[in-house]
């Protein structure tokens, strides 16, 4: 099945605008790990308070006086991500329950390894301080230098380690 | 002037408009075909470009965007939230996600948009992602020392190169038009049937990257907003044009005196200077804070005459027309700089003009500079006032 996309170059320049949309209301770019990391920690906040309060990683984020975790402002961003990316699926054809790899992995193993990646990529984030899009791509538009420095060891590590995964993906 | 958060939107209303962000942030990457790692992981084998040319095109268009925004005076680019640099951590962090890339064949906000549309191995890499934060932050002691190393603060690409900023937003326009160049060609070398770059006309592709790159070489020759506005009041031909109502010592230090509070000493000098000796009531302000949001409460009430005080009349008259030329009203400059303000009442010398008011004007002058100089004197005294908080934007993952 194939299924007919935008163009790139236009779809970039909407991606841009977006952003810079973003940028010119708000003064803040895109985000997504962000989102990641106060669901975790409002839920490790629900569960065992104490030990939120006591973590020095949690611990700047709950305790008396702070708002609630997930009344932050990437939390609903992510929120209009999700409708944002069903509304297309849904205009496109494209919403289906389905797994997604190269053509010689079985969806199990695939699923592993997209967990495995995703665990990855959110310690990543938190060293970097954001991920593709809020480090990178909001960090590059900014002119931010931590911003191109994600990028390029993002990018760059991605190609170095490319071959020893190709089995995942060709 | 933008950003209009803190000032014109609520924290409260900022939630939703991230939520309408978020709408089309969604849509947009799941057009794009983020949706798909399959796509995704294309760009490190070689058969699938499309998520640099849309990465690429989208941090080229939001940059210029800012920069020509910036430029015609429409968002304040001192506000607006820059993530800072921590060195070492960045390229760490930076090394984990490609990582996560390649074995997950998502990033973070494309997993989101993909179990949108319902791909399970998506909300594995979701699931994977609240598990990874949450093992982050229960080891978090162990590495909290480097997490915090090499902080740089909001350091700017371009200042860390060394080069101006129209510079550096050329550089990176060339970059992309020649990755874009590059890369479509490896494309179709690795995947010679169903290359997603053989759907593209070629003409119109170099006639667009003839025109991407033009408007790069127009970042090199555009100035700053404050180089710019500066060259356009001191020009002759504004001079003429353009004047600047001009406050005399005498007329200030009475108003002084008479603690008016329909006048704003607006001091242009440097710090050091303005720590040294201060009008009663003045505040500090440099030239390149004239052009952001930052100093608007202070300057925007139309009642209150603003006094542009320098150290020499041709620095005042530049402030006083780059605040006029900013929209300001209600601008003077006070005659002779602070050094004639100086010469003229704190420091009196009786003179006679042999006009008949010379007496009158003396005694005005010596009484003056009495009562300013202990202004001066009790406001050193006084505890130094706790500044403002700033409301800062906050931004970051």
């Amino acid at each position: 099945m194939k299924t007919k996309y935008m163009n790139p170059y236009l779809a970039g320049f909407f991606l841009g605008l977006v952003l810079l949309a973003a940028i010119f209301v708000t003064g803040r770019g895109l985000g997504a790990s962000g989102a990641i990391k106060s669901i975790v920690v409002a839920t490790v906040d629900g569960v065992a308070s104490t030990h939120a309060e006591q973590s020095s990683f949690y611990g700047s984020y709950v305790g008396v006086g702070k708002d609630n975790p997930l009344k932050t402002w990437l939390v609903f961003e992510i929120a209009g991500v999700l409708i944002g990316g069903f509304l297309s699926g849904l205009i496109s054809g494209r919403l289906k329950f389905v797994s997604e790899g190269g053509p010689r992995i079985s969806p199990h193993r695939r699923w592993l390894f997209a967990a495995i990646g995703g665990a990855l990529f959110s310690i990543g984030a938190q060293f970097a301080r954001g991920c593709t899009s809020g480090a990178a791509l909001t960090g590059m538009a900014v002119l931010s230098t931590a911003g191109f420095i994600t990028m390029m060891a993002i990018f760059g590590s991605g190609y170095v380690i490319a071959y020893f995964f190709r089995k995942l993906w060709i | 002037m933008g950003p209009f958060v803190p000032e014109l939107i609520s924290d409260q209303l900022n939630l939703i408009v991230a939520l309408f962000i978020g709408v089309a942030f969604g849509f947009v990457l799941e057009q794009a075909g983020f949706s798909s790692p399959r796509r995704l992981a294309g760009v490190f084998y070689g058969y699938d470009f499309t998520v640099l040319r849309v990465f690429f095109t989208a941090a080229v268009t939001a940059m210029s965007g800012i920069l020509l925004l910036a430029y015609f005076g429409y968002l304040d680019i001192q506000s607006i939230y820059v993530n800072p640099t921590w060195l070492m951590p960045a390229i760490v962090g930076g090394i984990i996600m490609g990582f996560g890339f390649i074995i997950g064949g998502y990033c973070p906000g494309t997993s989101v948009c993909a179990a949108a549309i319902g791909k399970i191995d998506a909300m594995f890499f979701v699931g994977g992602g609240l598990l990874g934060v949450f093992a982050f932050g229960e080891f978090y002691p162990f590495y909290h020392i480097f997490y915090e190393s090499t902080a740089l603060g909001a350091i700017k690409v371009f200042d860390s190169l060394g080069i101006s900023q129209g510079l550096f937003a050329f550089m990176l326009v060339v970059v992309a038009v020649g990755a874009f160049t590059i890369t479509t060609i490896i494309e179709k070398r690795v995947n010679k049937s169903f290359a997603p770059s053989l759907e593209f006309k070629p003409i119109k592709h170099k006639i667009a990257g003839a025109g991407i790159t033009m408007l790069g070489v127009m970042f090199i020759f555009m100035p700053s907003r404050q180089a710019h506005l500066t060259e356009k009041v001191q020009s002759a031909s504004y001079g003429a044009s353009h004047s600047v109502k001009i406050m005399s010592p005498d007329e200030l230090a009475y108003r002084i005196i008479d603690k008016e509070n329909s006048v704003q000493v607006v001091d242009m000098r440097l710090p050091e200077q303005f720590a040294a000796l201060a009008l009663p009531g003045s505040v500090n302000v440099q030239v390149k804070n004239l052009f952001g949001k930052e100093l608007t409460p202070i300057l925007s009430d139309r009642r209150v005459v603003k006094v542009v005080v320098g150290q020499s009349d041709k620095e005042s008259q530049t402030a006083a027309l780059l605040l006029q030329e900013l929209g300001y009203e209600n601008i003077a400059m006070l005659q002779g700089g602070l050094e004639n303000f100086q010469k003229t009442i704190l420091i009196p010398k009786s003179q006679a003009t042999g006009s008949r008011w010379d007496a009158d004007v003396n005694t005005f002058r010596a009484n003056a500079s009495m009562v300013i100089s202990q202004m001066i004197a009790n406001a050193k005294n006084e505890q130094p006032k706790v500044a403002k908080q700033e409301k800062k934007i906050q931004g970051g993952c």
